[in-house]
């Protein structure tokens, strides 16, 4: 049987998923975001890459919504005993800072697109309405916390990243085989 | 004393009827509009607007030629209908709205035909560049409002050459020119 739900010793299927399907979107939304802006109005992707943007990035913001549920409703694989008191803090921050910067990127991203009351077509199926209307400033704003998160979010997934190598190659724990394998037990000495 | 306080009675009534009337456009009212069209990729106008703006014009129908105005816009009040392209519109390929927050027309000369039909030239400012332009107006109307005011209104068209005033991102063969109209009704102050 395959853990559904966490166990003290690993991730269950769902927080896996969870954790792969949304980096790899995430991942694909940030690279996405950097080429489109550039895009000059007459390139073919002037209006695709901004629509495949909007949706996977409206997908990704209630990914993230059902995650943060998993998270409070389930219980935290416990840190390794081999973990440093530092790293076990510096884990925590990195994780705490994700989600508000994920909530902040998705958020901010809607409202530079609804801003005037235009509704955000999911990938064709249906629209996601307008909650308000922003004036001009906070339009302005909304775009640059957008930007200044993307890539704020970027250097903290190069941490999140070079943590993750350090952990299996270097201290070679089982960091990274908790978020891929759910049945994963550990092994106490004591 | 009684000499010298009907001078000054004489010279008062005097400078005022030397002087044009002034008027305030309308903005409180919003009887007052500074639309755009621009064509997009040669097929459709884009119509747009700019929703802030305040100008004063004196105006005397004895004394056309004495006519003057100037007007001044918010830039960052440019409104198509369409957030992420007004958003793209005040960034710095466009108007530069930070940079550039004001836009001015400042009238030299103005001469109108019996038909209404006039021609007003001016130093127009559009992100920090000044130049020359030549606004087709016609007189629309002018008498008393049913509350106690006095008004008169007025329309405007002219072109624009977007790379004159340093927006130089190419918008295409059919884009490159826009048209500007105004319409605005002064009240007499």
């Amino acid at each position: 049987m395959i853990n559904i739900t966490n166990t003290k010793d690993s991730y269950g299927i769902v927080a896996i998923l969870l954790h792969w399907i949304m980096a790899i979107l995430i991942i694909g939304l940030f690279v996405l975001g950097v080429y489109m802006v550039d895009l000059d109005y007459y390139s073919k992707w002037y209006n695709a890459a901004p629509w495949w943007h909007k949706s996977v990035g409206m997908l990704v913001f209630f990914l993230l919504l059902v995650r943060i549920v998993w998270m409070f409703t389930n219980q935290r694989p416990s840190p390794l005993v081999s973990y440093q008191r530092w790293e076990i803090l510096a884990a925590k921050v990195t994780h705490i800072l994700f989600y508000v910067l994920l909530l902040l990127v998705s958020i901010s991203g809607y409202f530079i697109t609804t801003a005037k009351g235009a509704s955000i077509d999911m990938f064709g199926w249906f629209d996601i309405p307008a909650l308000m209307h922003l004036d001009k400033d906070l339009a302005e704003i909304s775009g640059e916390i957008h930007e200044i998160a993307a890539y704020v979010m970027a250097l903290l997934f190069l941490l999140h990243v070079c943590a993750t190598v350090k952990h299996h190659f270097l201290d070679k724990d089982a960091t990274l085989i908790r978020i891929l394998k759910p049945n994963h037990k550990e092994e106490r000495s004591t | 004393m009684k000499v010298f306080s009907i001078l000054l009675l004489a010279f008062s009534l005097l400078s005022t009827s030397v002087m044009a009337d002034e008027y305030v456009i309308d903005k409180k009212g919003m009887h007052a509009s500074i639309q755009f069209r621009i064509m997009h990729l040669g097929y459709s106008w884009l119509w747009g607007r700019f929703n802030d703006f305040e100008g004063e014009f004196t105006y005397d129908s004895n004394d056309i030629a004495a006519s003057k105005i100037n007007v001044t816009v918010n830039t960052s009040s440019i409104d198509t209908n369409h957030a992420e392209r007004d958003k793209h519109l005040r960034g710095e390929e466009f108007l530069d709205v930070e940079k550039f927050p004001k836009s001015r027309f400042v009238s030299t000369s103005f001469s109108i035909k019996e038909n209404g039909e006039g021609v007003l030239l001016g130093d127009f400012t559009l992100r920090g560049v000044t130049k020359p332009i030549v606004i087709y107006m016609s007189r629309l109307g002018e008498g008393n409002d049913p509350w106690g005011g006095y008004r008169a209104g007025f329309e405007g068209t002219t072109e624009l050459t977007l790379a004159d005033y340093g927006i130089l991102k190419d918008l295409g063969p059919a884009s490159q020119k826009m048209d500007l109209f105004f319409s605005f009704e002064g009240i007499k102050k």
